[in-house]
């Protein structure tokens, strides 16, 4: 049987063998992917992000629960930052999965960063077209929203969840990293503690100052999405991300975050959103591609000896390092 | 971009978990961070895990090392148990190694059983990690 046939009939050592692959050998992992992607498109794909210890992981525990009741399987990618100091990782998301435990209709994974930066790694792309590939009907992205670049979650998911917890200082989380932006739905969790009112108060605020998000698309300055015909700006009434609270311990208001993530599923299909995100996903896609593309074959191509040369000139000011990057360039 | 790329190749995963009824689990976060800090990628399960949700991580994860802490005095019945779920998985190749306290004349049998190394209580976490880096098989 070949490794295709093994993941689309979702055996898990196949699956995890294959993880490791694209995350250790992405140039040798291009054909499996390859002979997947016509299989992709189905998932419904949830990112999960918000400051640590907010209950993210407890979170997806739940809702994978809710999903399974739901007779949906499920795939979670759980990522967390790998040390810039050690190069290694700790890895802790499983130990809220522990009611799930042998799910064969569950697949769990977690992810070091690996220095990529923007929340996920490298690699998290491509694992979810393998999941979805192989027939799980949700796949949930657990990320630790640091802020800055979630640009990542957003291009990757159909819908990004927020995650905030009362008493986590004065602020706000979410409003201090500037996920607010990107949330199409809030929860705040751990309901049971106190401060929750004023938790929701302050989202709420921040909402209303910020009502023209429905625009949001993900915006590449100088990207591929230039030189495509602009996709038509619907004149439908935003989404209004809602705010849910949960005890994902006790899986509380679970029920509720499941009906808004299933109304924001069906928002974007009628409206047409969820094709334009995957297409801006794409783009994005093809853009990062692309580059990896023209420098490989670039930089292949530069003598080493003229970059050393050019680097040389620049570092003793004989040469500014515009005009270096363009002798570099320039082929006649 | 390139030469940190070929350095992250074959990292080391290693699931950590604690199987048995004790829910003491310091001396397994501590050896977690020490493998942390040796650039390993460490899958940290926790306390109370049984055997088929070591075997069932161990799998989902694709770990080259599982490590297994045990204070309970649980091992005899424990870790034969872990080692027949990681076979049944197919994960035959994982380098299994186990931290806790285990009397001399068990560590034979924990070896028949396929475990590779007994860590004592006063055994370094450079110890641990030398090990597990002479040892891994990465295939
Ligand atoms: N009181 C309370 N504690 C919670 C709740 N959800 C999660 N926790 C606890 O918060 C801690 C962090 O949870 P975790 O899911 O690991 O957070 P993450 O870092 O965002 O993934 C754990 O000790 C959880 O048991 C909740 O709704 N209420
Ligand atoms: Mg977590």
């Amino acid at each position: 049987m070949t490794q295709l046939d093994l993941i689309l009939q979702r055996n898990r050592r196949a699956l995890a063998r294959q993880i490791s692959q694209l995350e250790d050998e992405p140039l040798e992992a291009r054909e499996i992917l390859r002979q997947l992607y016509p299989y992709t498109g189905r998932a419904y794909v949830i990112g999960l992000t918000g400051a640590p210890g907010t209950g993210k992981s407890t979170l997806v525990n739940a809702l994978a629960k809710a999903y399974r009741a739901l007779a949906k399987s499920i795939a979670i990618i759980s990522v967390d930052p790998t040390s810039p100091f050690s190069g290694g990782a700790i890895l802790g998301d499983r130990i809220r999965l522990n009611d799930l435990a042998g799910d064969p209709n569950i697949f769990m994974r977690s992810m070091a960063t690996r220095g990529n930066l923007g929340g996920l790694a490298r690699a998290t792309a491509d694992v979810v077209k393998l999941f979805d590939a192989a027939g799980f009907e949700v796949i949930i992205i657990e990320t630790v929203g640091v802020g800055q670049a979630e640009v990542e979650i957003v291009s990757l998911a159909h819908s990004v969840v927020v995650v905030e917890a009362p008493g986590l200082g004065d602020e706000v989380q979410a409003i201090k990293a500037g996920l607010l932006e990107i949330a199409d739905i809030f929860v705040v969790n751990k309901a049971d503690r106190e401060g929750v009112p004023r938790t929701v108060a302050a989202l709420e605020m921040m909402l209303q100052a910020n009502l023209n998000r429905a625009a949001r698309v993900i915006q590449s300055a100088n990207g591929l999405s230039h030189l495509l015909p602009s996709v038509e700006q619907n004149s439908i009434a935003p989404w209004q991300p809602p705010i849910c609270q949960t005890i994902a311990t006790t899986s509380t208001g679970i029920d509720t975050l499941l009906s808004a993530l299933i109304a924001h599923q069906t928002y974007q299909q009628l409206h047409g959103l969820r094709h334009q995100r995957e297409r801006h996903r794409l783009i994005y896609e093809m853009e990062q591609l692309l580059k990896e593309q023209l420098w490989t074959n670039f930089m292949s191509q530069v003598p080493p000896a003229q970059l050393h040369d050019l680097v040389t000139q620049v570092t003793t000011r004989q040469l500014d390092p515009y005009t270096a990057v363009e002798r570099l360039t320039f082929r006649p | 971009m390139n030469d940190n790329q070929s350095k992250i190749k074959n990292k080391i995963r290693v699931l950590v978990a604690k199987p048995g009824l004790d829910g003491h689990d310091r001396g397994a976060k501590v050896v977690a961070q020490a493998l942390r800090d040796g650039g390993m990628e460490v899958i940290y399960t926790g306390i109370r895990q049984t055997p088929d949700m070591i075997a069932e991580a161990a799998l989902q994860e694709d770990v080259d090392v599982v490590g297994l802490s045990i204070l309970s005095g649980a091992h005899l019945t424990l870790i034969p148990k872990i080692m027949a779920r990681l076979q049944d998985n197919g994960l035959t190749d994982v380098l299994v190694v186990v931290g806790g306290i285990i009397p001399p004349e068990d560590i034979p049998i924990l070896q028949q059983a396929g475990v590779s190394a007994v860590f004592g209580p006063g055994t370094s976490t450079q110890d641990i990690i030398k090990f597990i880096q002479d040892n891994v098989k990465q295939s």
